[in-house]
């Protein structure tokens, strides 16, 4: 039997605290019944004796606390799930909003998941191209794989979003392919760009929608991208389909966490970000991958804005030691006009490695990536002692490695947000730069390599 | 024993606090609700006792029981560990994904070391000998290439009532000892012991011994020594898991505990699939038949990565007892510092620096203190080693923070990594301005008898160059590279020479992921060949940038890449190109003259 309590004692920001109550367990959900008749719902957070301290997915107003009545559900928060899923648009708390039939769920999953055993995961190594150079060429993603985007405010990282949303795609392959959108306190415009965009190229069909909006409530955000991860892993794994995670923008669920904790007076780390950020971030992140018993995936691409554009900001930084590499967006390329305006030198792909090579991508691939990064590094260098010292003072060869960059910068770098190149137009685009330089400066690539795949001045 | 049986109060994320557990002892392992998760106590206030659960709390709730299984956290020690992949509180994830399937499950209870595999027991000892602790009963082959020494347990010394050999599961009795108060104690393969607990020894000893890596800047620049301590901090993106694979896959060490604490899920499968597939130099086996790998990976409960490191540690110890070189990789050290920081605050304790506990110190180098060279128990006086080696994950990057300020205290050797390295892809990018170990002195004698009697100082003057190289730099950021003088100059190109074709190492290469100690050397004496015949030639007049233009160059840059069995040949080769290609510079200047 369900029993109700009249006995709420305190309500102080997103917290509530009830007490003389039995039987509660711990992560339970609950529901709060105002006196009007709505239904709000809560999650316990802390069981101490009789008294529950609960933590509120909706707004507290209009909460009275003589006449609200709570109900304890006995399980934790749910999701109901089913294919039929794809193509509709749900509330930050799994309610669907676009004014269709109501779901008939096939079944109904905790939002937290369960840690997948390590001895249990397949390595991610089969190559999704996604048609920007900057990423099939120097950061490959490949399937299973977590590569988030660090961007900053004003910043196209929806239409690199976008982008790779509308291009990628595992070549050779005919499997099914989803993709699992959550906005998380994002402002209407930005969500409205993405939902055009699949509606635009008929993805939508194939999409699942989480909406909270700025405007919605904050503490809904806590929950929004577990309800997104859940419904993924439905459709990854018990559905065997490749899906592509998008969550945007962590740094909103970041600040949400962070009015919870505070609110509960917990001892703060770094900038008022409880000290189990990390943690938290971690059960999110690494919900993604592949496992065996399953022909599915999922992919995971988690969009933040940097606060100030500062890598070593927490939300960031934490998220970076999680995932599996990191692309960033730079100012800087941005105001070149450079699209997508990816910073190259400190984005990374740490699973490329096993994703490209000849079988994967071309045999040329690895070394050329190496020899991209390091030459386009040498440029920049070259280039910053020229503001300095003026271009008289580079040694010859160290000129022709600041050509390299500014030729690297604008054919490499940008592509615009609606070209799709092949990985052999970007391998042969990259050999193409690469002979701006002298032959013997290429020390990272194969000599059997080089000889196989150089392009001769004016060719 | 009594067993103690309290109700649960309290329940905050991992931390629980139980009523009436009066008679349980601190960290006494308990089973906590129905569904018999695991915990222990840390904590106890009159009646009450606090307690870490190392499983997802939810679900559990006030009035749930609490039984005490009067035992500590313990691991159990025998063969099997070695190829086995465990949590952090050593439930083996192989044996759990058959039962329960992908994900994991919680309240599983599945011993350690598997009971059902029989293995063949060869006694060494004889009936009525004396037996001391530490003594050699016997061996099994735990995989083709190690000899699991079957050991009798610490404070079990008597006399062998019986022995034999024969085929045995881990918990069959292999043996009788009578203890000297007349008890006769039985002898399994299998021996438990409590985490937190350091087994015994009988001395410790100085490390002398390099623990050769294959890795040419910690060889060579900042080498670790077996029985030593390391630290790698690094931000993300700077390489730390593959210095720290490197280690695991390359360490001239018996046996490699492997702890992924708090870290990637991918990381761990990546060791556990690779493993298997690659060849130890030494052996010419797999390299898992030398590996145990702890995993307890930053979606898994947090309390248990608290304990995983102790867990990687004990396991460890428990090889280094049989007489063997053991190296425990722990990634990362700074996770475990955030599982400490959060019970810590849910214990309301009062915070130390950013939150972290004011015993996060002690804590630290207790665990670090674990490592050593040591003369093992027993009567024959053996030794063994193990190397702790901890990567750190400094928020931000920044190594003034708590975990890392604690680290650098305890360990000899500080591998700085650096982004700035790594964006230009120089990896590892271990930092040879600010890296250091406390090694080198004692170490330089066996390196002048093992490699060459001029390693320490070949070694010492990469780092002096590369140290000069560093202060040129700023002048010709201000200046340019034409206001140096010629000799100036021709040091640059040689640190260029040494960064390029000698520090950077390609961790992916077949030939170049692993270079042993005499390659390192040979390619050492090249560079400074080319240094000696460089500098000649410009004081007989040969212009500095033909000789920095030199052909031969490019073959000094791809010198790592030749394979090991015909280098010499090769490098030879090189060598002669060398001199030749000087003399030409150096004639054709002087006909311009």
């Amino acid at each position: 039997m369900i029993r109700e309590y009249r006995t709420i004692e305190e309500v102080a920001g997103p917290l509530m605290l009830v007490k003389q109550v039995d039987g509660v367990k711990y992560d339970e959900l609950g529901e709060i019944e105002l006196p009007t008749g709505e239904v709000r719902r809560c999650r316990v957070l802390e069981v101490n004796g009789r008294d529950v301290l609960v933590q509120l997915f909706e707004s507290s107003a209009g909460l009275n606390i003589a006449e609200s009545k709570v109900r304890f559900s006995g399980h934790g928060v749910e999701l109901p799930v089913s294919q039929n899923m794809l193509g509709r648009v749900f509330n930050g708390m799994g309610e669907p909003i676009d004014g269709g039939a109501k779901l008939i769920p096939e079944k109904k999953l905790d939002i937290n998941g369960t840690p997948i055993n390590p001895a249990a995961r397949y390595y991610p190594s089969e190559f999704i191209q996604t048609g920007v150079s900057t990423i099939d060429g120097l950061n490959t993603l490949v399937r299973g794989q977590k590569l988030p985007i660090f961007s900053g405010s004003g910043l196209p990282h929806a239409n690199l979003a976008a982008q790779i949303a509308r291009q990628a795609k595992v070549r050779g392959t005919d499997s099914k392919f989803a993709v699992v959108f959550a906005a998380i306190g994002i402002t209407f415009e930005e969500a409205d760009f993405f939902i055009s965009d699949f509606k635009k190229t008929g993805a939508i069909d194939r999409t699942v929608l989480f909406i909270n909006l700025a405007s919605d409530a904050a503490i809904e955000r806590i929950s929004t991208p577990r309800m997104a991860l859940t419904a993924a892993e439905y459709l990854a794994f018990e559905c065997d389909m490749h899906v592509l995670v998008i969550l945007t923008d962590i740094t909103n669920y970041a600040e949400a966490l962070r009015e919870v904790s505070a609110a509960r007076k917990e001892v703060p780390g770094r900038r008022g970000y409880p000290g189990y950020l990390y943690t938290d971030l971690a059960t999110m992140y690494e919900r993604a991958g592949r496992k065996m018993g399953s022909e599915g995936s999922i992919t995971m691409i988690p969009i933040l804005t940097m606060p100030e554009d500062d890598k070593t900001h927490p939300i960031p930084d934490l998220t970076g030691y999680i995932t599996e590499g990191q692309i960033i967006l730079s100012r800087e390329m941005y105001r070149k006009g450079y699209m997508p305006p990816v910073d190259v030198l400190p984005s990374l792909s740490r699973l490329k490695d096993k994703g490209i090579g000849e079988g994967k991508t071309r045999e040329d691939h690895a070394g050329t990536m190496n020899q991209l990064f390091s030459s386009y590094a040498r440029g920049r260098e070259a280039k910053e002692l020229m503001v300095v010292l003026g271009e008289a003072a580079l040694t010859p060869v160290d000129r022709l490695y600041a050509k390299f960059a500014d030729a690297f910068e604008a054919e490499y770098i940008n592509q615009g947000f609606y070209e799709n190149r092949s990985i052999e137009e970007t391998l042969d685009l990259g050999w193409r730069l690469l002979s701006i330089l002298p032959k013997s400066e290429m020390k990272r690539i194969k000599p059997e390599i080089i000889e196989k795949y150089w392009v001769k001045k004016g060719e | 024993m009594e067993e103690v049986t309290g109700k649960i109060l309290k329940v905050s994320g991992p931390l629980v606090v139980a009523e009436g557990m009066r008679n349980a002892n601190m960290f006494d392992v308990v089973r906590v609700g129905e569904k018999r998760l695991i915990g222990e106590i840390i904590e106890m206030h009159g009646d009450r006792a606090s307690i870490q659960v190392y499983e997802e709390t939810a679900g559990i709730g006030r009035g749930d029981v609490v039984v005490s299984t009067g035992e500590p956290l313990s691991v159990e020690l025998g063969p099997g560990l070695i190829t086995n992949i465990y949590d952090g509180i050593q439930r083996p994830l192989e044996k759990i994904r058959e039962k329960v399937g992908s994900n994991l499950t919680r309240g599983i209870d599945e011993a350690a070391l598997d009971r059902d595999k029989v293995w063949h027991f060869e006694a060494e000892a004889n009936t009525g000998d004396i037996v001391e602790p530490g003594d050699i009963l016997g061996y099994v082959w735990e995989t083709e290439v190690i000899k699991h020494k079957v050991m009798v347990a610490p404070k079990k010394g008597g006399t062998l009532v019986s022995l034999a050999s024969g085929d045995y599961k881990v918990t069959d009795i292999i043996g009788k000892i009578k203890l000297e108060s007349g008890r006769i104690e039985n002898v399994t393969l299998m021996q438990k012991w409590p985490v937190r607990v350091s087994r015994p020894y009988k001395e410790k000893l100085p490390p002398l011994e390099p623990m050769i890596t294959g890795q040419r800047s910690i060889d060579a620049l900042f080498p670790i020594a077996k029985g030593g301590t390391a630290c790698v901090p690094g931000p993300f993106g700077s390489g730390k898991t593959v210095v720290q694979h490197q280690l695991a896959k390359w360490s001239d060490v018996d046996i490699v505990v492997y702890i992924g604490c708090g870290e990637r899920g991918n990381e761990m499968t990546d060791v556990l699939r690779e493993f298997p597939e690659l060849t130890d130099p030494r052996t010419g086996k797999s390299l898992m038949e030398r590996t145990v790998l702890i995993a307890n990976t930053s979606d898994m409960p947090v309390a248990a990565r608290e304990a995983s490191i102790y867990t990687g540690i004990t396991i460890a110890e428990y090889y280094r007892d049989m007489g063997y070189a053991v190296a425990v990789i722990a990634d990362s050290t700074s996770r475990w510092a955030e599982a400490l920081r959060e019970m810590s605050g849910r214990l309301e304790e009062m915070p130390g620096e950013e939150g972290y506990p004011a015993y996060l110190t002690s804590r630290l180098a207790g665990f670090y203190e674990r490592a050593g060279k040591v003369i093992c128990l027993g009567s024959d006086g053996r030794e063994g080693a193990l190397s702790a080696i901890g990567a750190v994950s400094p928020q931000g990057g920044d190594i003034s923070e708590p975990v890392t300020q604690a680290t650098l205290r305890i360990v000899k050797v500080f591998w700085g990594l650096d982004s700035s390295l790594a964006y230009r892809r120089h990896f590892p990018a271990i930092n040879w301005l600010n890296s250091y170990s406390l090694y080198r002195d004692r170490l330089s004698d066996w390196c002048a008898e093992n490699i060459a009697n001029d390693w320490m100082t070949l070694t010492g003057k990469c780092l002096k160059t590369l140290q000069l190289e560093s202060d040129l730099d700023e002048i010709v950021k201000l200046v340019g590279v034409d206001a140096l003088s010629a000799d100036d100059r021709m040091t640059l190109e040689v640190a260029r020479s040494i960064r390029e074709d000698f520090l950077q190492q390609y961790a992916f290469d077949d030939i170049d992921g692993y270079t042993p100690l005499d390659k390192q050397y040979a390619l050492l004496r090249l560079i400074f060949s080319y240094e000696d015949k460089a500098r000649k030639a410009i004081s007989e007049g040969a212009d500095v940038q033909t000789i920095a233009d030199l052909p031969v160059r490019e073959a000094i840059g791809r010198a790592k890449a030749i394979p090991y069995e015909n280098y010499k040949a090769e490098f030879e080769k090189i060598e002669a190109e060398l001199a030749s290609e000087i003399e030409k510079a150096v004639s054709e200047a002087q006909r311009e003259l």
